[in-house]
């Protein structure tokens, strides 16, 4: 099948940057859409031009790193897919796709479609453990978690800190990662100890952090590959208000 | 003299382990550790290189004993390291199962499915290690799965019989590493440990005998920097992106441990390189990595073949009575779930045969439609519905309507830097944990056993044993500008400028695609003299024509993926050449590895433990030049060493 790509370059942080056109004449159905921009990079090296940067690594859809915007959605049109797993068979011969980078403020452009996310890591950093220093930890049966609780936190914790959601987000809102983390280790009794001061820490730094409030459209739910849900943010704003005006957070 | 020419040097000897009884060597080698007083601690700087299980484990639980760690991972974020990919589960022998399972047991399945080659003292300790890492694990909030009661559920995993293996869904190594990457980031708030992320380390500095530090490149600017420390641990994770095609993540690579094998530290058993079974076949030329499809998915799936040769039919057509079965008809008594080695050369066979399906001819069935139709289809889906999901994904193929289609594929390696009982490399100061290093699996891995390596290694071993070195040895500060460092970054910028300097015809992953196909051709699943012989002389013309005609675009000063590839693709070649060598110099099949001229008569892998009962520990002479070999006995104890039989 032939594509045709319309690629967002930008050579550096303070480059403008711009759309360039590319045509892929033989592409196939089973690429996935990160190798069809392999077969075109080899293309742009021997052509002696510089090969398009983007973030990418497992290619199995879990580390997270791949990162693109295509036609205008995070990790592109499939639901609950990371664009490496996202197959040229979705997309139609003499299609015109558009790739952007991730576009959030909280997530500065290095290069191509390469955007630096070392925001999220610093929202980790402000409470997003459970403070078990190794070799401190007694008989894990000592702890039993009720099933649903113990599913409930793994279906948030599945969370790959990709940034869809802050790409999809009008506001530029990481509310669904901070909620997905939050509800992962709320739900559990080891998590309970830190669980206010937690929840604050996190919303602060996130806030300082450039990233913007939450208005409840949902596109960050839609966008996310691993289908983190929606009601992570209840969560949060509850686990917040008590934490504060309900005045559990003991200062 | 012929790179194949290689010499045998003196024995190497583990001096670190402790003898007598095996159940108290840990604890005896915990008493006699020396300790860093912790006033001092802070003061003892560490290198941490890799964030995966073992580095990030290591990073966090030094950083909380107080040490000065500087940690470095290539990924934007340390969270991404490979150990995320991981989907089965870990083994631990808790026996909560009452299924009589213990540690001697998890100790003794794990000697006998490394086929007699790795070191007892070693497994023993990961055996009685594996309880605690559950304990840990479950403290930091890991979300496995639970009974309806609320305690650890457990599965039987690959290879064994009792059910030891505590998982998280299909996603067991994100979850175990979210939660040493969580440890990892509190320590760095609390300022213990300095990350620096999109690093990647190109030398390793070696003082006086001594490693003493690392040159790492800046991946976004291009800078170029030395960092010193008392020590360094690589946990740089596997090598198996040399065959090109792999189930490791497109970054994984051997450079850093290369770069300290060029300085002197042993690699050993390199040809130790483990093919999963359970992978989706290749689609095409495009295909730019593999993906694995977790081996649980053989507790309910059955593999199979046409008996015909050609029947072309949809596999839905064809009876039960025109099936075979294979791994249940060659080998009743462990079916489907005979381990990885014997699986995936039992999937070989058959299409060597001609009888495997899908488009390319190299592929069989994995079939759910009995476990759909004893269990129901929403107990399948409970256990393997983010698999199925995945394969449906990539194959465009419904699993719960059509049998899947699998085949082999390199997806651990066994060999690595050659340690000692301590995890310290032939370098002093120089320690190796986790996939990085050779110690604990022999020439075979067992399922669910490679998360619990690289946990026990990370949280519990290394930041014992390391302490012992800090302690014993009076290290003075290198000055910045000294002789050693100003070589090894000198060496980095060469070389990255000669690299960009040779602006040739062919593409960097053109060599690796062309490297990959010699090292899967002559040295994968199925070796000979003769081929291993071919393998290192092409090899050798790559590496030739590499270092004169290859391509990289752009420059040392700016993110450049290209030149980053090309660093890592030059270290490959030179890392396959030595594959083969170490292939060549083994003439027995044992584990994952195939010796044609090393068989049974009914054609099962035939070891020789007469001659062969050592691991292999290579030493670096040069580019192209022939090693050297150095022998490390091995000594069963406990578990004596027997043929495999799976039948």
């Amino acid at each position: 099948m032939k594509v045709n790509l319309r690629v967002w370059r930008q050579t550096d942080p303070v480059d403008k940057g711009r759309m360039v056109d590319y045509t892929v004449e033989d592409a196939s159905e089973d690429m996935s859409f990160l190798e069809l921009i392999d077969v075109l990079n080899e293309k742009l090296i021997l052509s002696g031009d510089e090969p398009i940067a983007f973030d990418h690594d497992c290619r199995e859809g879990i580390c997270g790193a791949c990162s693109m915007v295509i036609d205008g959605q995070p990790h592109g049109p499939e639901r609950a897919t990371t664009t490496c797993q996202l197959h040229m068979r979705k997309f139609d011969d003499g299609d015109t796709i558009t790739v952007e980078p991730f576009r959030a403020g909280a997530f500065p452009v290095i290069k191509d479609l390469v955007v630096d996310r070392n925001a999220f890591d610093k929202i980790i950093q402000a409470g997003g453990y459970i403070s078990a220093n190794t070799g401190s930890a007694p008989e894990a049966h000592s702890t039993p978690v009720p099933k649903a609780a113990a599913d409930r936190s793994f279906a948030a914790a599945n969370c790959i800190g990709c940034g869809a959601c802050v790409a999809a987000c009008p506001n530029g809102s990481a509310s669904l990662f901070l909620g997905a983390k939050l509800t992962h280790l709320g739900e559990m009794p080891q998590g309970q100890p830190e669980r206010w001061d937690r929840v604050v820490n996190m919303v602060e730094t996130h806030d300082d952090a450039g990233f913007g409030g939450c208005t409840n459209t949902g596109a960050c739910a839609t966008a996310c590959p691993k289908e983190i849900p929606l009601d992570v943010i209840s969560q949060l704003n509850h686990d917040y208000l008590k934490a504060t005006v309900g005045g559990r957070r003991k200062k | 003299m012929s790179y194949a020419d290689y010499s045998v040097g003196t024995p190497v000897v583990d001096k670190a382990a402790p003898d007598g009884p095996i159940e108290t060597r840990w604890e005896r080698r915990k008493f006699s550790v020396k300790l860093v007083n912790p006033a001092n601690k802070r003061k003892v700087k560490i290198i941490v290189v890799g964030t995966g299980l073992a580095g990030g484990a290591a990073a966090a639980t030094l950083g909380e004993a107080g040490y000065h760690v500087t940690s470095f991972c290539y990924q934007d974020s340390p969270r991404r390291a490979h150990s995320i990919a991981a989907q089965g589960g870990i083994n631990a022998a808790k026996n909560y199962r009452n299924d009589g399972d213990s540690v001697y047991r998890l100790f003794y399945d794990t000697v006998k499915g490394g086929d007699f080659r790795a070191r007892e003292s070693n497994v023993h300790r990961l055996a009685e290690i594996s309880r605690q890492i559950i304990d840990q694990c479950v403290a930091q909030g890991v979300p496995f799965a639970r009974e309806y009661g609320g305690l650890l559920d457990t599965r039987s995993f690959g290879g064994v019989q009792v059910s030891r293996t505590f998982y998280a869904r299909g996603q067991t190594g994100q979850q175990l590493l979210l939660g040493a990457y969580q440890a990892l980031e509190r320590q760095i708030h609390a300022g213990t440990v300095n990350m620096y992320q999109r690093h990647e380390m190109l030398e390793l500095i070696v003082v006086e005998g001594r490693a003493r530090g690392v040159v790492v490149r800046d991946m976004v600017t291009g800078e170029i920097s030395s960092h010193l420390a008392d020590a360094v641990v690589l946990a740089t994770g596997g090598y198996g992106n040399v065959f090109y095609l792999s189930t490791n993540a497109k970054g994984c690579n051997v450079t850093a441990n290369w770069r300290a094998h060029r300085k002197g530290a042993l690699f050993a058993n390199p040809c130790f390189t483990q093919i999963h079974p359970t992978c989706i076949p290749v689609s095409g030329d495009h295909q730019s990595k593999l993906t694995l499809m977790s081996e649980s998915l053989r507790n309910d799936g059955r593999v199979w073949v046409p008996k015909q040769l050609g029947d072309d039919r949809d596999p839905r057509q064809i009876p039960d009575a025109e099936r075979d079965y294979f791994l249940e008809r060659k080998y009743p008594s462990f079916g489907n779930l005979v381990p990885r080695d014997i699986a995936s050369r039992a999937a070989k066979e058959v299409c060597d045969e001609k009888r495997g399906v899908g488009p390319s001819g190299l592929g069989v069935y994995l079939d759910f439609e009995d476990a759909i139709t004893r269990l129901g289809r929403k107990a399948v889906e409970a256990k393997y519905g983010n698999l199925f999901e995945m394969y449906e994904r990539i194959t465009g193929e419904n699993p719960y309507e059509v049998p899947m289609r699998i085949f082999p594929a390199v997806h651990y390696t066994m060999g690595g830097l050659w340690v000692d009982y301590d995890l310290q490399s032939t370098i002093p100061g120089l320690y190796v944990a986790g996939e990085a290093n050779f110690s604990d699996h022999g020439a075979n891995r067992l399922g669910a056993s490679a998360l619990m390596q690289g946990l026990s290694d990370g949280y519990f071993v290394l930041p014992v044993t390391i302490g012992d070195y800090l302690a014993s040895n009076k290290l003075p500060e290198v000055a910045p500008d000294a002789a050693e460092v100003v070589e090894a970054e000198t060496a980095v910028r060469e070389r990255i400028e000669k690299l960009l300097s040779i602006n040739g015809n062919r593409t960097v992953d053109s060599f690796h695609r062309e490297l990959g196909h010699i090292m899967w051709d002559y040295c994968g699943m199925e070796r000979t003299e003769d081929g291993l012989l071919k393998a290192i002389d092409l090899i050798a013309e790559l590496r030739r024509e590499f270092w004169n005609n290859v391509k990289v675009p752009g420059t040392g000063a700016e993110l450049n993926q290209s030149l980053e590839k090309a660093g890592r693709v030059a270290d490959f070649i030179e890392l396959g050449e030595l594959m083969c060598l170490d292939a060549l110099a083994r003439r027995e099949s044992c584990g994952g590895h195939f010796r044609a001229e090393s068989q049974t008569e009914d054609g099962e892998a035939q070891r020789d433990d007469e001659n062969f009962s050592y691991a292999a520990a290579w030493e670096y002479t040069g580019s192209g030049e022939a090693p050297v070999l150095h022998k490390e006995e091995l000594n069963f104890e406990y578990v004596h060493p027997t043929q495999r039989s799976y039948k």
